[in-house]
């Protein structure tokens, strides 16, 4: 029997002001050595549960808590966070935001110095956490230089050097492209296989991370806490990944958790499927007017003449100020009415330099662009967005970009779309009221979830009736329900006459939405096709469900059923 | 084993940087100046590295030059014109009454410019030498050779340090992003608009950077070891302090000064190292002091003892020459290598 890491018993967590608790009575024993993944719908409480296992709640959120959290027999209640540091280790949502060091090496050394470890001891533990986590080449780098998977594989070597016995991430994979995930789930498994750690992690995107998992946690709105081997547990979530959806629909028991596992099955299920498939190909359509052209566009950020190349996943030229980097290189791309475009590509790949190109409000140093006016704008035919003044310009093509908080500055929701309004009132309390319905509008937007503030950004940005939507990671902290949401009003943007680009790392959210996918890799355009056919050739960015039908060309689990409803 | 380059003890260059900075300001030659000035830029230009910090350096320099500017300028305008050769007649300018003693304009001499461009000078090798320790020492480096009682206000002004430049980049961010939305650029909605969001994400980024310091075990104390004594032995630090500076200053004996000023200092040395026992904390890799270090803090003030010496002796400008050599010599030091 192996002992208990982390136990909860009849945890109740209730926020001052708030008039229901988040977690209602949440019983909880995870075993030393166990993967332990906590899901659940956006704003249930997951955050939360990771808080109180590590004593961050109630000590350092304020709140009361009822019940008791014990970690490795020491009780919360006791402890405070600082006291547990060499019990249980903390990553939060964003790595560089608890970076207190500068060097990658120093900030490994952190927590033994703050708890006074002999300094052969933690050479020694250091020397060990760069080789364990792959960080050896790393170890004199500036922190602020490396990429998102590099800050995320240094802030978890930064709290195991302390050798805690439980291991606590929030989101760790959630702004990484899909090869830097895979690096730190590997990193993740090999603590827990190899040095018998405790990991507990939340984490929206299930595909990435329900194979590793030994026990799931699924946490609902109510916040009562249901846990159990995943099969279990996912077979009737309210969250579930696309492998868990098709395997249900095939009726597969036990549920497969791995792509491999779910391959073995699919023979069968691809037979039963390709007939169905053979009625739904593309008809052909007479092309939709162009809505925005780009010519040979080229983006410098910084002085070029270093001919300073980005290092490989460097997110330094996402960053405008980096010196010397040609982020975009003569990039042509064109959007008809109707479009959902997905740009692709791994974290610096130049997709964030392209879209505030194309917006016109970003620095563009060749090349032309040119958009059609909205539906709403009597200015010319077509126009440059970057001649334009911004208030013209975002009626033809807006932007949300990827902190969509930079946007709101008012006191409250109401006051938010009163100042998007304009001239006609009510305008974008309705889009919003149609993108997430609900909100109450004296609510402050910080105090939204991800995907209410989101949708309030949105609605902010289509309030001024815009031609062409982008969008940067938009799907960042949203679940399934609210990214299928999402998908359904980009699309329904683009049947208007609109068209959408939107980058991102979801390969499951583009397989829903997007119409045509371009691929960029170091400033270029690498791969331009239709999601079909990007998707389902690549080996990184093939969604679940390509990877296990292939080679049919379905993306979705959405599409499969369409298929088996159509199979005689 | 990877070899790696083994920087200099951070407090080195600032004993360096900061005598040649005391002689900066006793010396008044202009060409000696010049030479100081030669002296600190080539050994920063031969020993920084490729770090944030020594990519600083530049800045620095223009910020002497801008010194310089508006000192001259400053003296065009309102300074006492001294006699000498004229070099460009400017009117003078009447003042009214109330400002009686301030002149506006009026003859630029040679010397009074000298003298000016000498003094602007003087204030930016200051300045430059200040900069010089800053990009050849990484700043937070030096903080973590602090004593072990100070070691939290240390962590309070790295985490300060990284977090103005931090804010700025936010700031920029939100301003880009407030021109998406069609915000008008100035006005007071203009300063709303990317001031709230700015400070929103500072005080989310600063509680993220706590929860991370406290839960890493920052600030833990071990039970049962506050001592009442640091406090009453930092007060009497404080008293001794106040009452041996205004001994000093009210011309009493050198002796009863200058022994309540020892006093206190002893007082407040004991509090920091009981002070320091309260803390549990140890240091990885600490720099070490060796024989380099000592050359180059030995360079820098045998330099300034030899420059404060030179103004008003014999030979001056030999005496100066060969300071200003010796402030130079770090530059030859190769970079060191650790296995």
């Amino acid at each position: 029997m192996n002992r208990t890491a982390l136990r909860m018993e009849h945890v109740t967590v209730t926020y001052p002001g708030a008039t229901r608790p988040v977690l209602r009575d949440v019983c909880l024993d995870v075993p030393e050595g166990e993967l332990c993944l906590v899901i659940g719908p956006t704003g249930a409480g997951k955050s939360t549960l990771l808080r109180a296992a590590c004593s961050l709640v109630p000590h350092f959120t304020g709140g009361t808590l009822a019940g008791r959290v014990l970690l490795d027999g020491r009780d919360t209640r006791d402890h405070l966070p600082r006291d547990l540091a060499d019990v249980v280790g903390v990553v939060g949502q964003d790595p560089a935001a608890g970076f207190v060091t500068d060097i990658v090496e120093e900030e490994l050394a952190y927590a033994m110095e703050q708890l006074g470890l002999a300094p052969a001891v933690m050479r020694k533990r250091v020397e060990e956490v760069l080789d364990l986590l792959g960080l050896a080449a790393l170890r004199d780098r500036p922190l602020s230089g490396l990429s998102g998977g590099e800050q995320q594989r240094v802030a978890i070597g930064a709290v195991i050097t302390a050798q805690p016995r439980v291991l606590v991430l929030d989101e760790p994979t959630s702004a990484l492209d899909p090869a830097a995930a895979e690096d730190v789930l590997a990193a993740l498994t090999r603590l827990v296989h190899d040095l018998g750690m405790t990991v507990v992690l939340a984490e929206h995107r299930l595909e990435r991370v329900v194979q590793y998992a030994d026990r799931v946690v699924a946490v609902a709105a109510d916040g009562s806490v249901t846990d159990g081997p995943p099969q279990d547990v996912l077979a009737t979530a309210a969250v579930v990944p696309p492998i868990v959806d098709l395997g249900l629909l095939a009726g597969w028991d036990p549920l497969p958790l791995s792509v491999r596992d779910a391959r073995r099955r699919a023979p069968a299920l691809r037979a039963r499927l390709a007939p169905g498939l053979a009625r739904d190909v593309d008809r052909p359509t007479a092309p939709s007017p162009e809505v925005l052209t780009a010519r040979d566009v080229h983006v410098h950020h910084g002085r070029l003449a270093s001919r300073r190349r980005p290092g490989p996943g460097s997110t330094a030229d996402c960053a405008p100020g980096a010196t010397g980097v040609h982020a975009v290189r003569g990039v042509n791309l064109t959007l008809r009415a109707g479009d959902v475009v997905a740009l692709m590509g791994r974290n610096g790949s130049g997709k964030t330099s392209l879209l505030w190109a194309l917006q016109g409000s970003g620095r563009r140093n060749r090349g032309s662009v040119q958009v059609a006016p909205g539906p709403s704008d009597v200015g010319p035919a077509r126009a440059d967005p970057a001649r334009l003044s911004p208030r013209d310009a975002r009626r033809r093509v807006a932007l949300v970009p990827n902190t969509p908080q930079d946007l709101l500055f008012r006191e409250s929701v109401a006051a938010e779309c009163a100042e998007a309004d304009g001239s006609a009132p009510g305008t974008t309390r309705a889009l919003l009221d149609d993108l997430a319905p609900g909100i109450p509008g004296q609510a402050h937007p910080r105090d939204l979830s991800e995907g209410q503030r989101l949708a309030l950004a949105l609605a902010v940005q289509l309030a001024a009736t815009p031609r062409v939507l982008l969008l940067d990671e938009p799907t960042r902290g949203l679940d399934y329900a609210a990214k299928r949401h999402l998908a359904e009003v980009l699309v329904r943007h683009a049947a208007g006459g609109g068209a959408v680009l939107l980058s991102s790392h979801d390969v499951e959210f583009v397989a829903e939405c997007a119409s045509r996918v371009v691929v960029m890799a170091d400033g270029d355009v690498v791969a331009d096709g239709t999601a079909a056919e990007v998707l389902v050739s690549s080996p990184v960015f093939a969604p679940q469900v390509a990877k296990i039908l292939h080679p049919l060309p379905l993306l979705t689990v959405a599409q499969a059923r369409r298929a088996m409803e159509r199979t005689p | 084993m990877t070899m790696r380059p083994l920087a200099l003890h951070p407090l080195a260059w600032w004993a360096w940087a900061l005598a040649l900075a005391v002689a900066a300001t006793r010396v008044s030659d202009v060409r000696v100046v010049a030479l100081l000035l030669a002296a600190v830029v080539a050994v920063v230009i031969l020993r920084r590295d490729d770090s944030p910090w020594a990519r600083s350096f530049p800045a620095y320099l223009v910020l002497g030059g801008c010194i310089v500017v508006v000192r001259i300028a400053f003296h065009v305008a309102v300074g006492i014109k001294s006699p000498g050769t004229v070099l460009l007649d400017l009117p003078r300018v009447r003042t009214p009454d109330w400002a009686v003693g301030i002149e506006l304009f009026g003859p630029v001499t040679s010397t009074g410019l000298a003298t000016a461009a000498a003094a602007g000078l003087r204030l930016a090798l200051l300045v430059v030498c200040f900069g010089a320790a800053n990009a050849l020492a990484n700043p937070k480096r030096a903080l973590r050779a602090l004593p072990a009682s100070l070691h939290h206000m240390g962590s309070a002004v790295v985490i300060a340090i990284s977090v103005t430049p931090q804010l700025v980049a936010a700031a920029v961010g939100v301003r880009r992003a407030q021109r998406l939305r069609g915000t008008p650029r100035r006005g007071a909605r203009a300063v709303l608009a990317s001031a709230v969001p700015v400070l929103t994400d500072a005080l989310d980024r600063s509680l993220a950077l706590a929860a991370s310091m406290d839960s890493r075990g920052y600030a833990r104390t071990l039970p049962g070891r506050s001592d009442r004594r640091v406090g009453a032995l930092l007060l009497l630090a404080l008293l001794s302090a106040a009452f041996g500076t205004y001994a000093l200053l009210a011309g009493s004996p050198v002796l009863q000064s200058a022994g309540m000023l020892a006093a206190g200092a002893a007082a407040a040395v004991v509090a920091s190292v009981l002070a320091g026992r309260q803390v549990q904390r140890s240091r990885y890799r600490p720099d070490v002091w060796g024989r380099p270090e000592t050359l180059v803090a030995l360079a820098g003030t045998v330099a300034a003892g030899l420059l404060i010496a030179s103004s008003g002796a014999a030979g001056q400008l030999l005496l100066a020459a060969a300071g200003a050599a010796l402030a130079a010599a770090p530059a030859l030091g190769s970079r060191r290598f650790a296995s």
